[in-house]
């Protein structure tokens, strides 16, 4: 499993945008110290009522999304065997391994009692195997564990060719068994995203009285999963272009473009099931009223089904531009519908009302800021992104 | 509060059995795994009787005194009142004021012991069982304060101490604590609430309505909806129970459908260990000694 074409991309790390972000990170840090002293009302605009925010619906709902770009491009070339797509998976591998930290992170932040977390993985008798909640709670605090192990082999060979004694005696001895359970591992890092994404969705079946009809769905689940397969690949095409562009690398448009028609068909099955399923429940009236739900659902699937029908054109796979502005278009899009489906659709009744507080965003603010200082300082020091990849040949 | 009638939910359930089936063949057996609970002789609960209610709220504070909560301080002209508007953290029950044009109707709200509590379905390790008599007990030694109970309970009950670094989650519990029972029943000058077995409830709520033909709305607002509650409710012939802010529900209990996805997907964890040991053969198949690896440009 050695990726021959990876480099570290060097250079200096605090640059002044790192420096920037290191500020935001400090700031969201300091927003912290609020909540663990003082609650989460003082330093949310949770209630009651509305009892999620963005910690939960954005750090956890989107960013473990974002992060199923390692997941998706794993069922590509893993379980496909589509072996030309190597290149693209360690990026994907440590932007869903940060996502997937940072959400279990915003966890910790978010739960008020979170000193007892422990005990989710140690209680087994205690386990309620009717909870949704419970599957994604122990399928994400393994799947952490998965995925950076699977992003492993990056460090291991970074060390192996240039680290201390030390590392590379232990690169060189653990190198060999990481092999040789690497096809079990990379399998577990299927399954337990298939396993939670669905359960996400499965989450918000249980408060369906409370649940605006055209989010509520029986297809949650399916939803749920289908979204986050087409948020991976976007979230690799918009990150592998963002980063081929600004560290000077040449980006493989032809390669990126072929994952065009996957997420063309990925968006449409999703788009079927999700009208089929209003037209069969008789809700689709919903939508043609005129309200913010009816604006939002609307806004949401056409920021999904105008990007899909570009991708399946021939336009798609040979313009990198065209490419990048679809993949952002389903980002918006696909990240829409998971928030909408947490805080827009759910409604607790009247007199309540939910929107974040100055502290609540910084703290969002502050962890991604500190997961792409963790990606700057990666790629710069371990072999992640593609060094040269050859230019598109005919 | 939106409305999805059992019909839509079929509807619905069934599609997502066939779409679900294609990824674990388990999910046909789903509906009968989730049996609801049903009544049971030994429960207690509550009758509230609005037209009886003449709001003086010693209910309230003789729930707070029992159950040693602070007072819900508001002050109204400079005055100080222990006045709260609504269940919270400092309030297991409280009477609230419904009006509809000139008239007006009270309303006690508290824990309605749900049958098939989605409380309970949601807590990921028990903080919330059905305990002895059906009441919803309340283990805070569990509870992790992730709050998914308030997201999924449809009346809005559990309520989060939002200003304590170390929080709990706050709701009646039928005062299992007092020997006494109920302490809320037990002060009320009109028996516009009283406490005791179900059974006993149900018969002295149908006896009220015959007693007084035309004064109550002809249904008992907890008999069936979310599966049934044991806490019922009556109120005046023309104050429908959504007025006193009871929110519309079908017989569906809460859980149903949410359980039936969760035990379909992972009985037994036959369809999660099938589709590992598949997609474990895939990999192991394609990454075999890197020899069909990269084969392509």
């Amino acid at each position: 499993m050695s990726h021959a074409t990876a480099t570290p991309v060097g250079g200096k790390l605090t640059t002044p945008f790192f420096n920037l972000m290191a500020l935001v990170a400090l700031v969201g840090a300091a927003a912290l110290v609020v909540r663990f002293g003082q609650g989460l009302g003082a330093a949310s605009g949770m209630t009651d009522g509305y009892a999620w925010g963005i910690w939960i619906a954005l750090d956890v709902v989107v960013g473990t999304a974002l992060g199923c770009g390692g997941y998706a491009m794993a069922l590509l070339v893993y379980v496909a065997n589509r072996g030309k797509y190597h290149p693209l998976v360690r990026p994907a591998l440590l932007t869903g391994a940060l996502g997937y930290s940072f959400a279990a992170l915003s966890i910790v932040v978010d739960v008020g009692r979170y000193w007892g977390m422990w005990k989710i993985p140690t209680y087994v008798s205690w386990w309620n195997f009717d909870s949704a909640l419970l599957e994604v709670a122990l399928c994400v605090m393994t799947y952490v564990m998965v995925i950076w192990i699977e992003f492993s082999p990056s460090v291991l060979e970074r060390w192996r060719s240039s680290g201390t004694p030390g590392q590379r005696t232990f690169a060189e001895s653990a190198g060999p068994k990481l092999d040789k359970a690497l096809p079990w591992i990379i399998a577990l890092g299927i399954l337990l995203p298939t396993m939670h994404q669905s359960s996400l969705g499965t989450v918000m079946m249980l408060p369906y009285s409370k649940m605006h009809p055209l989010w509520f769905s029986p297809l949650l689940p399916l939803l749920f999963l289908v979204n986050c397969l087409f948020l991976g690949y976007a979230a690799v095409i918009g990150e592998t272009t963002v980063s081929t562009n600004g560290f000077g690398r040449r980006s493989d448009t032809r390669l990126l473009g072929s994952l065009a028609p996957v997420m063309g068909w990925l968006i449409l099955f999703f788009l079927v099931l999700r009208f089929g399923n209003l037209v069969l429940r008789g809700s689709l009236p919903a939508a043609f009223v005129a309200n913010k739900y009816a604006a939002w659902f609307w806004l949401e699937n056409l920021l999904l089904l105008v990007p899909g029908i570009v991708l399946l054109g021939k336009n798609a796979r040979e313009r990198a531009s065209t490419q990048f502005g679809a993949a952002f278009a389903i980002m918006a899009g696909g990240v829409l519908y998971r928030f909408n489906t947490y805080i827009l659709a759910y409604d607790p009744g009247p007199g309540w009302s939910y929107f974040p507080s100055v502290l609540e965003i910084l703290v969002t603010a502050g962890f991604v800021a500190m997961q792409v200082m963790i990606y700057l300082f990666v790629v710069r020091r371990f072999p992640v992104l593609p060094s040269a990849t050859p230019a598109p040949s005919r | 509060m939106t409305d999805i009638t059992r019909r839509q939910l079929l509807q619905g359930a069934a599609v997502a059995g066939v779409a679900a089936a294609t990824a674990a063949p388990a999910t046909a057996e789903a509906s009968a795994e989730s049996e609801a609970r049903g009544r049971q002789p030994g429960d207690i609960g509550l009758l509230y009787d609005s037209t009886l209610c003449i709001g003086c709220r010693a209910c309230v504070t003789k729930c707070k005194q029992a159950n040693e909560l602070p007072v819900d301080a508001l002050t109204i002209n400079g005055a100080p009142y222990d006045a709260p508007d609504d269940l919270n953290a400092t309030t297991k029950t409280v009477i609230q004021v419904a009006t509809q044009g000139d008239r007006f109707a009270f309303m006690k709200r508290q824990c309605m012991q749900c049958l098939d509590p989605a409380c309970v379905s949601a807590c990921m390790i028990k903080a919330y069982q059905k305990g002895p008599g059906g009441v919803i007990t309340y283990d805070q030694s569990r509870c992790l304060g992730d709050r998914y109970c308030q997201i999924a309970c449809p009346f809005n009950v559990p309520k989060f101490q939002w200003s304590k670094a170390i929080p709990i989650m706050v709701k009646c519990e039928m005062c299992r604590h007092r020997k006494e029972g109920c302490a809320c029943s037990e002060v009320c000058p009109r028996q516009a609430v009283i406490s005791g077995k179900v059974t006993d409830l149900m018969a002295e709520a149908r006896r009220r309505q015959a007693a007084s033909p035309g004064k109550y709305l002809a249904r008992i607002y907890g008999e069936t909806e979310a599966g049934g509650t044991q806490c019922l409710y009556l109120t005046a012939a023309d104050v429908p129970f959504e007025t006193l802010g009871l929110p519309k529900l079908d017989t569906t209990p809460q859980p149903h459908l949410s359980t039936s996805v969760q035990h379909g997907l992972y009985n037994k964890m036959i369809a999660p260990v099938a589709l590992y040991a598949a997609i474990g053969f895939a990999v192991w198949k394609n990454t075999r000694g890197g020899k069909d690896e990269e084969k392509k440009p």
